[in-house]
């Protein structure tokens, strides 16, 4: 995992996948293939939830295995609002991103005090804190969900109704997100972070109080990832407690995991793996979790590290260094 | 307060408690020894409720399902050692979760597959199918304290065998000094299988026990290794006394607040704010326990010595 | 000022009934290199984790620089001037040897939210940690990552590290550890060089470095300290010979 730290992609891949994202719209309209604008929305929406997710546990080391809770978080933080009556899209994001924040203070207060799989448990047990509390809210539906019945307005700035609008919005937020995140983890804050997970003990030693770094660190991604449900809320119309299950937070680890944790781009090649997978095995067969599981088995047993571990692992070359 | 329901609930309590402790058990032995994370124990629960609902069609009785289904789910256990669990003992943890989470969707599908889409019931023969009149004239389901008891059975049987055989000794050491106990001699591959075998086998039974009221469903074990998962962090990792102290407060702290929560809050609140708020609050109870047991000793109530 | 530069009054740590420091008194003087021998398990690392603030003890006090740090985190003692390496090597393995030092520069230069600037490129924090690793020899391999060099490269950048803090007392805990004839004689010359320049709390095995390099010693067995002097009173300690020198010659 750690070697991935400063090889990654090369530049000019990025910037290909960048461009063909830019592209797509019009590719989706001349081949009268207007589905493809929604894959490509909620694979784009995904990568910044895993690109918020990699600032912890790529960079820091911190395997949270709640952080689709904060997705949960955003889309609802856009749903209640519209449920009153209130389609303020700068009131909406704003409440997800600090809701997404507070509720990542807290818990990540009492997380950061555990290591190892005591880290795991708790985070995901928090997340199944907020998953039952949405549930059991019965005015908002419950685990029936909510309809959101007017996407998030800026008013006159932007129309996101328009899903191409929403689309070039959606892919300028991973797009900054991704900028956001190379700055953060190249800083002095990044290389705190980056350092305690090398060796935590040593950091304090010279002089760093790691905890509340850490704390930051976690607060900040679980913001971005509020930032990603509030957009996936939009996307999606239809917000379920559901969104925030456990399991999505697994997939959330796997994509992080299977493009490269702690490569900037790793997340976004690995969450657009997962989602056209799925898209397209779930097309052959409606069993396609099994051989899907099974890859993912797979992949773990025999590779160390995602896509880039398997490239390294299919060149012979496993064995140094080669564990995380 | 109704105190006759207050017992129910206390009966009922204890049942998700042995329930729990069932999936603890295994959980916490898996991962005090082997240090390993199985995230797809819950399948196992799933598994076993699977075997005894079409073991006990097969053979048009319960308990001769439960019998036969039993030795079927640690066989299974002991092929998902073999094949999968084995060779992830050296990768690290965020692996063996990655890797558990795909056994889940395999298994998810394969029932699906198998057994199709909607869940299976299992009937009770008619002993145990009736109600039981407890003292003060309270009525109970005889299946459920017929849980209560085989899973302190069990609990009992686990203590023993811990407590006072070889193996039950070798598992201890294995809990808090690995290589001490490989440096015994001992097959650790063996002790090993061995160990994820019989954990099998206790979340299967955990499912059979529960599939006669709730149906075997797919994902079934999903949400209650969750709850098994707060269960061995609360006791502590590797501790079976643990994992059965924890198991029983939670079982009893989820089910009474789930029925009392709203009458308590009454106290402290409008009556509205409290039936609105109650529901939310008791949902959360184990996590806000496990939070503040965490905030406070960051290694479960009984911690292993150290490692 | 009156007392010494590190003051240490009846120091007690007790590990499951065994007192692993037993009412320690110790006293440092500025710009001294005082060492502490011991046999093993006499409690050496256990005073310095103590001294650190990475285990905190049961009972006693500790005086640095002129104020009790007796319950003071182990980050806040470093900020107050006080480092040390470890015996068994401690880095940030993943990163370049520059970073690694960089980051102990870091650590001293005010706090580290900052966000936007690339941190590899600050002149304020690259230029200090060369120097640091200058000092050591090391400056060749700034950019080797950590986990690619030999263990008395390793050793060599664990006091780098510390230096890169702008101690003003070095807690240095077995820095010749496992190193060949060599590079102990290289981690000598380096300690010679600090010597006057920072005070120094030396923990060691290696005698004859002992003997040539420190002002003073205190021999510490099983816990307590059983004589303080310079390396003339100590060799001649005839309490010392029978508790501690006498066995390794038995």
């Amino acid at each position: 995992m750690t070697s991935l730290f400063r090889t990654g992609l090369p530049a000019y891949a990025m910037v290909v996948g960048l461009l063909f994202l830019a592209g797509l719209p019009v590719l989706a309209v001349w081949a009268d293939n207007i589905f493809l604008i929604d894959l490509y929305l909620r694979l784009m929406i995904l990568a910044i939830a895993a690109v918020s997710l990699n600032l912890i546990l790529g960079y820091g080391g911190m395997v949270s295995f709640g952080h689709a809770a904060y997705l949960v978080v955003g889309a609802y933080a856009v749903g209640i609002p519209a449920y009153y009556g209130i389609y303020n899209g700068f009131l909406q994001f704003a409440i997800a991103i600090l809701a997404s924040a507070a509720i990542a203070l807290v818990t990540g207060a009492i997380a950061l005090r555990t290591k190892g799989v005591y880290f795991i448990m708790i985070t995901m047990a928090f997340a199944q804190m907020v998953f039952f509390t949405f549930v059991s809210i019965e005015e908002y539906g419950g685990d029936d969900g909510l309809v959101i019945d007017t996407r998030s307005e800026f008013g006159g700035l932007l129309d996101i109704n328009d899903n191409f609008t929403l689309y070039y919005f959606v892919l300028a937020s991973l797009i900054l997100t991704l900028g956001l995140v190379h700055r953060i983890v190249h800083s002095r804050f990044g290389m705190v972070i980056s350092g305690s997970k090398g060796n935590d003990r040593r950091m304090q030693a010279i002089g760093f109080p790691t905890y509340r770094y850490r704390l930051a660190s976690y607060v900040i991604s679980g913001a971005i990832c509020g930032y990603a449900g509030a957009l996936l809320g939009n996307f999606t119309n239809f917000i379920t407690p559901e969104m925030g299950d456990w399991v999505r937070s697994g997939e959330l680890i796997f994509m992080v995991v299977l493009g490269g944790a702690g490569s900037l781009f790793g997340p976004v090649l690995g969450t657009a793996m997962f989602v056209l997978l799925e898209e397209y095995l779930s097309r052959i067969t409606q069993y396609w979790h099994f051989p899907f599981g099974a890859m993912l088995i797979l992949v773990v047993i025999f590779t160390r590290g995602g896509i880039n571990g398997m490239f390294r692992w299919l060149g012979g070359r496993i064995g140094l260094g080669a564990r995380s | 307060m109704d105190w006759g329901l207050f017992t129910i609930q206390m009966l009922n309590g204890l049942q998700l408690g042995v329930l729990l402790f069932l999936l603890a058990a295994g959980l916490t032995l898996v991962f005090g020894i082997m240090d390993f994370v199985n995230l797809a124990h819950g399948s196992l629960y799933m598994m076993g409720a699977y075997f005894c609902a079409t073991l006990t069609q097969l053979t048009d009785s319960f308990l001769l399902g439960v019998v036969l289904a039993l030795p079927l789910t640690a066989l299974l256990g002991w092929l998902v050692e073999l094949i999968v669990v084995r060779a992830l003992y050296t990768h690290d943890h965020l692996d063996h979760v990655l890797a558990t989470f795909g056994l889940i969707l395999c298994f998810d599908t394969a029932v699906d597959y198998i057994w199709g889409p909607t869940g299976m019931a299992i009937p009770l023969p008619d002993f145990l199918n009736g109600q039981v009149t407890l003292f003060g004239g309270l009525e109970f389901p005889v299946f459920r304290l017929v849980i209560i008891a085989s899973g302190l059975l069990v609990a009992a049987l686990l203590y023993v065998m811990v407590a006072h055989t070889r193996l039950g000794m070798l598992i201890r050491a294995g809990a808090s000094n690995r290589t001490m106990v490989m440096a015994l001699g001992v097959d650790i591959g063996k002790l090993f299988a061995l160990v994820f075998a019989v954990g099998a086998a206790f979340a299967g039974f955990a499912g059979m026990l529960i599939a006669p009221i709730t149906e075997a469903s797919i994902g079934m074990g999903n949400d209650i290794i969750i709850v098994a998962f707060v269960v061995i962090i609360i006791g502590g990792i590797g501790s079976i006394k643990g994992a059965f102290v924890a198991a029983m407060i939670v079982g009893l702290i989820d089910t009474m607040g789930r029925s009392f929560l709203d009458q308590l809050l009454k106290v402290f609140m409008s009556a509205q704010n409290a039936e609105t708020s109650a529901p939310a609050l008791s949902a959360m109870a184990i996590y806000i326990l496990m939070a503040v047991v965490l905030a406070f000793r960051p290694q479960g109530l009984f911690p292993p010595k150290v490692r | 000022m009156s007392g010494a530069f590190l003051e240490v009054r009846n120091l007690y740590k007790n590990y499951g009934g065994i007192a692993a420091t037993d009412h320690v008194d110790l006293d440092v003087r500025e710009s001294e290199l005082h060492a502490i021998i011991g046999p093993n398990g006499a409690g050496k690392t256990t005073l310095i984790s103590q001294l650190s603030g990475e285990v905190p003890p049961d009972g006693g006090r500790i005086r640095f620089a002129g104020r009790d740090i007796t319950s003071t985190p182990a980050y806040r003692r470093s900020l107050l001037g006080l480092a040390r390496s470890f015996q068994i090597t401690s880095l940030m393995l993943d990163m370049t040897v520059l970073e690694n030092v960089s980051l102990a520069v870091q650590a001293h230069a005010g706090h580290s939210f900052r966000f936007w600037k690339a941190a590899r490129s600050e002149s304020e924090l690259v230029e200090p940690a060369m120097e640091a690793l200058r000092s050591v020899g090391l400056g060749e391999r700034a950019h080797d990552v950590a986990r690619a060099m030999s263990h008395g490269e390793h050793r060599q950048l664990e006091i780098a590290m510390a230096l890169a803090t702008r101690p003003t007392l070095l807690l240095l805990d077995e820095p010749m550890a496992g190193m060949g004839v060599e590079e102990s004689q290289r981690m000598v010359e380096i300690l010679r060089n600090l010597k006057g320049e920072k005070t120094m709390l030396l923990i060691e095995h290696d005698m004859d470095a002992v003997f040539t390099l420190a002002d003073r010693i205190s021999v510490l067995v099983y816990g307590r300290v059983i004589a303080t002097g310079t390396p003339e009173e100590i060799r001649n300690d005839e309490a010392v010979r029978q508790a501690y020198l006498g066995d390794e010659v038995a």
